[in-house]
């Protein structure tokens, strides 16, 4: 599904914030990526969901040469990709509902389409009776819940997720670990960004892809 | 079965029966793009002045070559013989002479005889009242009204003319309706270079409010790329929201067009009784552009919008690529 081969990544003339990076992501698996605050988690996240360049190497995603991608295909790449940023990324002027439902709209669904799983979904993650509010108005919590509701709108083969308890409480934390496994085992590759060791103890099926001074390890 | 699975067959079962029209979901879906902000209320300004510029000089431009319709045919349903004394000739004679063969040409309506009195009046706005003009060797003139339908051969009654009284000048108001074609002409031009000057600088304020736009919410475009929006779809929410301002704007604009036509239209008409007037609306006809103005000025509106829609897609099209 997803493999890097000896990726490498420097920002502007400085040192490479990854070097010789070789890992795959196969279907259906599930994995955590770790490392400290600056080992350049996100930065790798980044790589996969195609908003960077690697410097050099080879990254090749649902069998295809990242690099020979035009626009449109990585659009295309994009859409089988669910991503849950550290920041959220809702937009403010949206209702919950709206950024739930923002990538099937952006495929020019009719929105009767897809209102009901939208609801459900919103139902599911906790925010049924926010679904009309603003994020602005909602807590830190919430507005994880509702991205990574947006993340699995759109049933996507492998999601990524950027410290996605790192605004929550620990029950909540179990909770969207949970939602992940399930997702997980309906058949979505899983790579959730964490520092949290009491997170990843959580689920000791997974593998874990440690970043360490630019370099990943690979504990299966 | 998954409990991910198990919530989509439950959501596909309820997508089954139609749509409740209740608070479910919004009855139009927010735009993409916030559509109210400093800079988009600049804009709509902006647009609504260049609109009724355009408007102004379309209007200008309409008026102008109405009017010179209006002088051209007047000037050329006319024309006058003009007789100088000439010693040794009687000039009555003369006159019913030239009017003779004047009426007896074909394509000529009436030709009139200023009386001495009438031609001793066209003087005085020159010499002033009460001179005794009846030593003064003054011309004299015959009023030629002629059928536009059937156009007299002008040069061969010059020649008769000439042949028969010498002393005949026949003025078909030729060099005068040259010279108003010329005028209104250039008007036009003016106008139309006007309006290509408010159309390219309207452009020009589009394109850098897109950028500025496209700037402003630029976490917007990333995210909408990252959930898999395709550049064509992100310029297309793009030319909505500008759709929405150059309509507003251009909404505005052309009604504050339509609003001074109409304005100018009912004040020339109250002022038709005075000196001034009288010439304005000489000049410009009532200031009455008709139906058809009006609809040219909606239609300048329309246009402005689609254009205002049209141009940011272009430059945020070009912004992504390039962002790309």
């Amino acid at each position: 599904m997803l493999s890097f081969e000896n990726v490498g990544l420097r920002y502007g003339v400085g040192p490479e914030t990854l070097r010789d990076v070789n890992f795959e992501i196969a279907p259906r698996s599930f994995q955590f990526l770790t490392g400290p605050s600056g080992a350049g988690k996100t930065s790798l996240m980044r790589l996969i969901i195609m908003a960077l360049r690697p410097t050099r190497g080879l990254i090749n995603i649902f069998g295809r040469d990242s690099a020979t991608l035009d626009k449109d295909e990585i659009t295309e790449m994009r859409r089988r990709i669910g991503v849950v940023f550290q920041d959220f990324r809702l937009l403010d002027h949206l209702t919950l509902y709206e950024n739930v439902a923002l990538p099937l709209r952006v495929l020019g669904k009719e929105e009767t389409s897809y209102r009901a799983e939208v609801t459900e979904l919103l139902k599911w993650v906790g925010l049924g009776e926010r679904k009309h509010s603003l994020p602005s108005v909602l807590s830190g919590g919430e507005k994880q819940r509702a991205s990574i509701a947006r993340a699995l709108i759109s049933q996507p083969k492998l999601l990524l997720a950027d410290e996605p308890t790192g605004n929550v409480d620990p029950t909540l934390a179990r909770r969207i670990l949970r939602l992940f496994v399930e997702l997980h085992k309906s058949g979505t590759a899983v790579v959730i960004a964490t520092h949290d060791l009491s997170l990843m103890d959580q689920y000791d099926d997974a593998r874990r892809l440690v970043l360490a001074d630019g370099r990943l390890h690979i504990f299966e | 079965m998954s409990l991910v699975d198990k919530i989509y067959e439950r959501a596909k079962a309820l997508r089954a029966p139609p749509a409740p029209a209740d608070d479910d979901a919004p009855a139009l879906p927010t735009p993409l793009v916030p559509t109210d902000s400093v800079a988009g209320r600049s804009l709509v300004i902006v647009i609504a002045i260049m609109t009724f510029l355009a408007a102004l000089a379309a209007g200008a431009a309409l008026l102008v070559a109405q009017a010179s319709v209006e002088w051209r045919s007047e000037a050329s349903s006319e024309a006058s013989v003009q007789l100088r004394p000439t010693q040794g000739r009687d000039m009555e004679t003369d006159l019913k002479k030239a009017a003779e063969i004047v009426r007896k040409t074909d394509g000529i309506r009436e030709a009139q005889i200023y009386t001495k009195a009438e031609s001793e009046a066209l003087l005085e706005p020159w010499l002033g009242h009460g001179l005794d003009l009846s030593e003064l060797p003054t011309p004299r003139m015959i009023v030629v009204k002629i059928d536009p339908r059937t156009r007299p051969d002008l040069d061969s009654l010059r020649a008769d003319l000439r042949a028969a009284v010498p002393s005949a000048v026949l003025d078909d108001h030729h060099v005068f309706m040259e010279r108003l074609g010329e005028m209104a002409r250039a008007v036009v031009s003016i106008s139309a270079m006007i309006f290509i000057l408010i159309v390219g600088a309207m452009g020009i304020a589009v394109a850098s409010a897109t950028r500025a736009a496209v700037a402003t919410n630029r976490e917007i475009v990333e995210v909408l790329h990252i959930v898999g929006a395709a550049d064509t779809y992100i310029a297309h929410e793009f030319q909505r929201r500008f759709l929405a301002l150059g309509l507003r704007g251009a909404v505005i604009g052309g009604s504050a067009a339509i609003g001074f036509f109409l304005l100018a239209q009912m004040l020339t008409r109250s002022w038709r009784a005075t000196a001034s007037g009288e010439q304005m609306e000489a000049m410009f006809g009532d200031f009455w552009i008709g139906a058809e103005g009006f609809l040219i000025i909606l239609l300048l509106a329309g246009a402005i919008a689609l254009l205002t829609g049209y141009l940011s897609q272009v430059t945020v099209f070009r912004h992504l690529r390039q962002l790309g």
